[in-house]
């Protein structure tokens, strides 16, 4: 059972480590400093999600491995995160309208997780259930302001929707989660959350002119490992420092 | 949504606890207040400084204007009568 726990926790884990890390590049790159400002609290809550969630992943593993051994010495992979997260950053329009994609999703996962019948998760989920509604408000903020905006914004704006929206359907595959932690109260099974999260996003793209896309899904498999070549190169980023510098520190 | 170097300017107004009135603590550009009140909360209050904000349009302020300076307020300056320093405080009485 602790496999099948450390295995969930890991997933969530990578899900915000991956998206903190793509957010955190738009730092010196958004469109005005408050800006800059903004994406790099909403990347440092994303981390702070991840740390929690990677060091209790480590922790029920035998042997134990810490939060940095999982950032920084895994290979891609390894990576147990959704495609979306791993989307290149893209324009501000495309990166706007994963973040409300993102921050939805997850506004609904940590809704239900803080009622898990795990103690840590439940923890977690409390703290980050506050964190994800600030982003979903600077998500909503911006496509509304952009779809209801120039012909240009909104031209750009429905262009990113319709980039990132193949991804969307691979978030509520339950198919990584194992039942009997559903079963247990201790995981929450994603497909349950697809129609609330479908009413949410369809209300802000109705009051910002924006078409929901009809596209096809685009073939998962981050949840196996099985990633795009933009996490690699993600990857080689964030770990090249840690790798070179193993055990360095502060 | 004008182009982002015509954003207009808003000041920022931060009360750090209850009880305590809204302080003026800077300045930032937005296209609209909705968009300057997040702004302001990202930029002004990462460190837990208030529990409160407000925005207001820089060209929504009246000031005093630096030449009228003497008018408005050296006529005050010899009123001392004006300050409440002619009463005997009463022995033992802490918050007057």
């Amino acid at each position: 059972m602790n496999d099948h726990l450390s295995g969930y926790a890991l997933a969530l884990g990578d899900d915000a480590l991956v998206a903190a890390q793509r957010t955190g590049e738009w730092i010196a790159s958004a469109p005005q400093i408050e800006e800059d400002v903004a994406l790099g609290n909403i990347a440092l809550d994303l981390l702070g999600q991840a740390r929690s969630l990677l060091t209790y992943a480590g922790s029920l593993e035998a042997p134990q491995r810490s939060e940095d051994d999982l950032a920084y010495f895994r290979d891609a992979a390894e990576f147990r995160n959704v495609l979306l997260v791993e989307r290149p950053r893209g324009d501000f329009g495309a990166a706007m309208a994963r973040a409300l994609v993102l921050a939805t999703y997850l506004g609904e996962l940590y809704e239900r997780l803080r009622t898990s019948t795990d103690e840590m998760l439940a923890g977690i989920a409390a703290k980050a259930v506050k964190e994800v509604a600030y982003h979903r408000d600077h998500a909503t903020m911006w496509v509304l302001r952009l779809g209801d905006g120039t012909e240009e914004s909104h031209a750009r704006m429905q262009a990113g929707l319709d980039a990132e929206w193949p991804y969307v359907d691979e978030l509520f595959d339950s198919s990584y989660v194992d039942p009997r932690l559903v079963d247990a109260g201790v995981a929450i099974d994603p497909s349950g959350m697809r129609e609330p999260f479908d009413a949410r996003v369809g209300d802000v793209l109705a009051q910002a002119t924006l078409q929901l896309p009809a596209v096809r899904a685009a073939e998962g498999g981050g949840r196996e490992g099985r990633h795009t070549e933009h996490l690699r190169e993600l990857l080689a980023d964030m770990q090249g420092l840690a790798r070179a510098h193993p055990g360095a520190t502060w | 949504m004008p182009d982002r170097r015509d954003w207009p300017l808003f000041e920022v107004f931060v009360r750090s606890r209850r009880g305590l009135s809204h302080a003026h603590v800077g300045s930032l550009h937005a296209p609209d207040a909705q968009m300057a009140l997040r702004n302001a909360r990202d930029v002004y209050t990462r460190r837990q400084e208030g529990v409160s904000l407000w925005v207001v349009e820089a060209a929504a302020i009246t000031a005093s204007s630096p030449e009228e300076k003497d008018a408005f307020f050296d006529p005050a300056g010899d009123k001392i009568y004006r300050h409440p320093t002619f009463y005997d405080i009463p022995e033992g009485v802490e918050h007057l």
